[in-house]
């Protein structure tokens, strides 16, 4: 699903322009792009004619348009634009391959497995109800989804896209209230192409009646009616509806086995619409994030907890259990792969524990969904880890895996003792083991450095500690969660050796460390290693000086996954925390500037370390080096799946 | 550890030095009911080294005259039957008789022992044979730790024996009989290695090369041996190997089959670097990373190589690979071997007496081993495969 994704929207022109660009004025350009529209849209409606003659005259090589200011307002403009730049490359038969437009509504249609019980296809028709009030509804107990459902199916991709887009856009700018850009000649014209073309459609559509049901009817139908939704051809939304539902039904549960979370671009506005709509968490985006990390979700931070707090009663499908664990990763108190992991599956020890089937439901599938939507909030609260998507997928594996015949009571207590045996084999039993193997490298005279506070690394100082070896701690740290700090309290307690310095001394310190351990939150497959940030630094400084570089890590959060850099999936924090300097009011530099359109602030939270600079990784299957971690991967997660 | 470890001292080779010099490389001598010494001598000099030494029949130092004063005897013991009864089974004997043979390596020794540990047991249920198998592969472990290959060997076969549908049988005489077949399979294969690498390497020694040698290999000279016979043109330097000179012992051996040998002092590696077109080494161990244990020396001559564009070619047996992991030179077991000088040592000088060195995967460019041409990753695959 992803081949099909709308390219790129390049969003910030100011900052970086690679490639082919135009730098023309946005309204000639984009009314350049869009002439064929209106001739292809209407071509849709036969599907006979696979060439439109337009499609021709587009340049082969894909010019992105350059991006308008306002279209943060309106993220689907974004969409728009460039759906009608691609469509001239396709023909219309292959867009039949996808006539459920499953292609890009992914996250809409997920919510609607999970999250939406009742469609009402009243509110389809109700244009003014805009996403700030969707959002409000969704939230409440009764969900006025209906129109989720629909604009979710109304978003085919290929050239009918276009005029939906258009009409939920002016959906949308009725009460959205900067409208800043006023839809181009071309635009409005695309819209009465599409309209008519739709009226015809659905003259058509209503000869047949409801009764028709073959596939490529109906879709061909739905992508032609869906546009004149605003006319109130309830019918036809309906059975379009009802056609969609019919071909998602199979594909969606694919995917959702495939890929549990296919990693959200945040970058692609139409996905972030989407996603929320169905939100429970209202996070307010940030505004200046920096060019390189839009994909990544930025918000501001510290807002959404009151909100949240204040919904604790209106969330009828929540579980306490998952939400105390959200909040408290929202707020930041549980943190750490391993904390953040254990927490998340006692909380869902809870739920299966209060889980109760509903009434001619199945049980496997029936929570499967309620994890699904625990999860995505869980998301919603803080992106997911790679090890509690690991997780995630054992304990989906499990209740997948459980016999049918099997009691309630009895699946549930089953499925409680395996995350349990999860919990106690894979994490707390592997921090045993790598611990076994990691003191037997400490030897006396060493000094240890180690970045941040990784809970591994700890264990391992202390139990070397209590084997009475003489070493050396030295704890580097960086601003602004300055974690090492509390590393420092606890090694200090307990009376070991400690120096402690920030990572700008690095290279000064690195000449006398003999060795450096490093936690990390996933090893990929390969061998780079995703850590803290600031990590990928500590070890190139000490491969540099010839320093071994060890990471500690269970082999639960390896992943098969290969990343190359930091940027492709990370996390970004509170751009707050590094403009400020807490405590210190001389510092206020920045004041007043943090809405400057000039300034992005970037607060990454992982990078990757190239397996270059690793020595060796110990995991609980002992001390492999980084090139070996695809083995460990192959061999042992259909193990991990089963524990 | 490796302290008291040294128990052990083979002063019959040193008698039969120039036999096993003659005839130990060529052909495979004949099973030699020779006797297993015993000499407790709490000497802090890697017992590994020893042997090999006795094997190449060049001893050095004092501390053989002292073992030969302290000798014992036993009465004499064939390995190739089931011990006789009424005396008490050693494995420890057992291995020493088979370690008599110097073309047997020490790994295939302490495979053979375990397996007439098998032969020989008592034991009525598997449990009861297994714990018995690991004592007395723990006894083999224990006798010289500092031989990384012994480890590996023991360590292995317990794997590859005890890792079998065995205990599926009913009846323990079958199961038994199953895991004897295991072992003598296991045995086998680890005798045939040497001829499966010299095979394996054929294809990467071309007419014309020139090829340079570090220390006495078996299997390193199992290769070149089979090269001069399929009538391949190569030329050899051997590196002198100090302080036990194996390399002039390889140099005399290759000189015997016609084969175009120049002996290098160990300091004229980087000189000659440039008109050789590979390096071939063998290796004590070979540990997870990749990387290869060995002979001291090693280590620099693949920096040279890598420095120069050379490839490094390592030789060495399945049963060296060792669930070890250094970081370091100083990360592993001191292997200490007397040294000599040839001129005193003056006083309040220290003297650095390792004999072996760890040479990173990163300096390597292939494995030759009976599992296959490797590249050193690879080797943490095997190993991970062989013991999770």
């Amino acid at each position: 699903m992803e081949s099909r994704r709308n390219p790129r929207a390049v969003v910030d022109p100011k900052v970086r322009q690679v490639g082919f660009f135009t730098s023309s004025q946005p309204d000639s350009s984009s009314s350049q792009l869009q002439q064929p529209d209106p001739i292809s849209a209407s071509a849709s409606s036969p599907p006979v004619s696979t060439i439109s003659p337009s499609g021709n005259s587009l340049s082969p090589v894909m010019i992105p348009p350059p991006r308008h200011n306002s279209s943060d307002a309106f993220p689907l403009r974004n969409a728009v634009v460039a759906s009608a730049v691609s469509p001239s490359s396709f023909s219309y038969s292959s867009r039949r391959d996808f006539p459920d437009g499953s292609t890009t509504a992914s996250p809409g249609r997920h919510s609607r497995g999970s999250f939406v019980k009742s469609s009402v296809p009243v509110a389809s028709s109700l244009p003014g109800i805009g996403m700030d009030s969707m959002a409000a509804a969704k939230s409440s107990s009764v969900p006025a989804s209906g129109l989720t459902t629909v604009s979710v199916v109304t978003m085919p991709p290929g050239l009918s896209e276009k005029a939906s887009g258009m009409e939920v856009e002016s959906d949308h700018k009725k009460n959205s209230k900067p409208l800043k850009e006023k839809t181009t000649k071309a635009e409005r014209r695309a819209i009465q192409e599409a309209q008519r073309a739709a009226k015809a459609a659905a003259k058509v559509d209503g000869g047949k009646g409801p009764a028709v049901t073959s596939a490529s009817v109906a879709s061909t139908s739905a992508k032609a009616a869906r546009p004149a939704k605003p006319t109130s051809q309830k019918n036809d939304v309906a059975v379009a509806a009802g056609a969609a539902e019919k071909k998602g039904g199979p594909s969606e549960k694919d995917r959702k086995k495939d890929a549990p979370h296919p990693r959200m671009q945040y970058d692609d506005e139409s996905r972030v619409v989407k996603a929320k709509r169905r939100a429970v968490v209202k996070q307010t985006e940030a505004k200046n994030r920096v060019e390189l990390f839009r994909h990544l979700p930025q918000y501001e931070h510290g807002t959404q907890l009151p909100d949240l707090e204040t919904k604790f009663f209106q969330l009828d499908p929540m579980h306490p259990a998952v939400y105390k664990v959200g909040l408290q990763y929202l707020s930041g108190d549980i943190s750490g792969g391993n904390a953040r992991c254990i927490a998340m599956l006692h909380a869902f020890q809870e739920v299966v524990k209060d889980y109760s089937t509903p009434p001619e439901k199945n049980l496997n599938r029936d929570m499967t969904a309620k994890i699904s939507s625990y999860v995505s909030f869980l998301i919603e609260c803080r992106p997911l880890s790679i090890s509690m998507g690991n997780a995630i997928r054992f304990v989906k594996n499990r209740i997948a895996k459980l016999p049918i015949t099997l009691s309630e009571s009895e699946a549930k207590a089953a499925l409680q003792s395996d995350i349990e045996r999860f919990i106690n084999d894979k994490i707390i039993g592997a921090d045993t083991v790598i611990v076994k193997h990691a003191v037997s490298k400490i030897r006396d005279g060493d000094v240890l450095l180690t970045y941040g506070s990784p809970t591994a690394v700890e264990m391992v100082l202390l139990h070397a500690h209590e084997l009475r070896k003489k070493f050396r701690v030295l704890v580097v740290d960086s601003r602004p969660k300055l974690e090492g700090q509390l590393l420092l309290r606890r090694l200090i307690k307990r009376g070991i050796n400690c120096t402690y310095t920030h990572i700008n001394a690095i290279s000064y310190i690195m000449h006398e460390v003999t060795k450096v351990f490093l936690g990390a939150s996933s090893v990929l497959s390969n061998g780079t290693v995703y850590s803290r940030v600031g990590t990928a630094c500590v070890a190139m400084v000490a491969s540099a000086f010839r320093v071994p570089v060890l990471v500690c890590c269970e082999a639960y959060k390896f992943h098969e996954r290969v990343q190359l850099d930091s940027i492709c999936s990370n996390e970004l924090g509170d751009p707050n925390a590094i403009s400020k300097v807490h405590g210190r009011e001389d510092i206020n530099y920045l004041d007043g500037l943090t809405n400057n359109a000039n300034l992005q602030f970037l607060n990454l939270m992982y990078d990757a370390t190239p397996s270059d600079y690793i020595s060796m990784i110990i995991t609980d299957y002992g001390m492999v080096p980084p090139t070996s971690v695809p083995v460990i991967v192959r061999e042992y997660q259909k193990e991990h799946l089963l524990v | 550890m490796w302290r008291s470890s040294a128990s052990f001292i083979l002063d019959k080779h040193q008698n039969n030095k120039p036999i096993s010099l003659t005839h130990s490389i060529d052909s495979p001598p004949p099973p030699s009911a020779s006797m297993a010494d015993e000499n407790p001598n709490p000497n802090p000099i890697s017992a590994y080294y020893q042997t090999r030494a006795a094997h190449h029949g060049i001893v050095t130092s004092e501390w053989l005259e002292q073992a030969q004063a302290a000798v014992r005897r036993y009465p004499d013991h064939d390995y190739s039957v089931s011990p006789v009864s009424g005396r008490p089974f050693s494995v420890i004997e057992e291995f020493n008789n088979w370690r008599q043979q110097p073309d047997l390596a020490e790994a295939v020794a302490a495979i053979r022992a375990l397996a007439a540990v098998i032969r020989a047991s008592e034991a009525t249920t598997m449990m009861e044979l297994e714990i018995e198998l690991k004592k007395a592969s723990d006894t083999l472990k224990s006798w010289d730790t500092t031989s990384i290959s012994l480890t590996a060997g023991c360590d292995l076969f317990m794997r590859y024996v005890t890792r079998t549908s065995a205990l599926e049988f009913e009846d323990f005489n079958s199961a038994k009989s199953r895991v004897l077949e295991r072992a003598e399979k296991f045995g086998e294969i680890s005798c045939r290695a040497r001829r499966i690498i010299a095979i394996l390497s054929q294809d990467f020694i071309f007419d014309g090369c020139t090829i340079l040698v570090h220390g006495f290999s078996r299997v390193v000279f199992e290769i070149l041996k089979t090269s001069a016979q399929n009538k391949k043109v190569f030329r050899v330097l051997c590196s002198e190997g100090r302080p036990d000179k194996t390399g002039v012992l390889l140099a005399k051996e290759l000189a015997k089959l016609d084969i175009p040998v120049k002996l290098l002092i160990d300091s004229a590696v980087a000189y000659s670097m440039d008109e050789v077109d590979m390096v071939f080494v063998g290796a004590d161990g070979v540990v997870e990373s990749g990387g290869i244990i060995n002979m001291m020396g090693t280590y620099q001559i693949a920096l040279v190589a890598h420095s120069m564009n050379k490839p490094v070619y390592v030789a060495a047996e399945s049963y060296k690979f060792a669930r070890l992991y250094p970081l370091d030179q100083k990360d592993l077991e001191p292997a200490l071997r007397p040294i000599d000088f040839s001129v005193p040592v003056p006083p309040k000088v220290e003297v650095e007496r390792s004999a072996r060195d760890y040479t990173p995967p990163q300096y390597l460019t292939l494995l030759f081993t009976d599992l296959g041409v490797l590249t050193p990753s690879v080797v943490s695959d095997e190993l991970i495969q062989l013991y999770l």
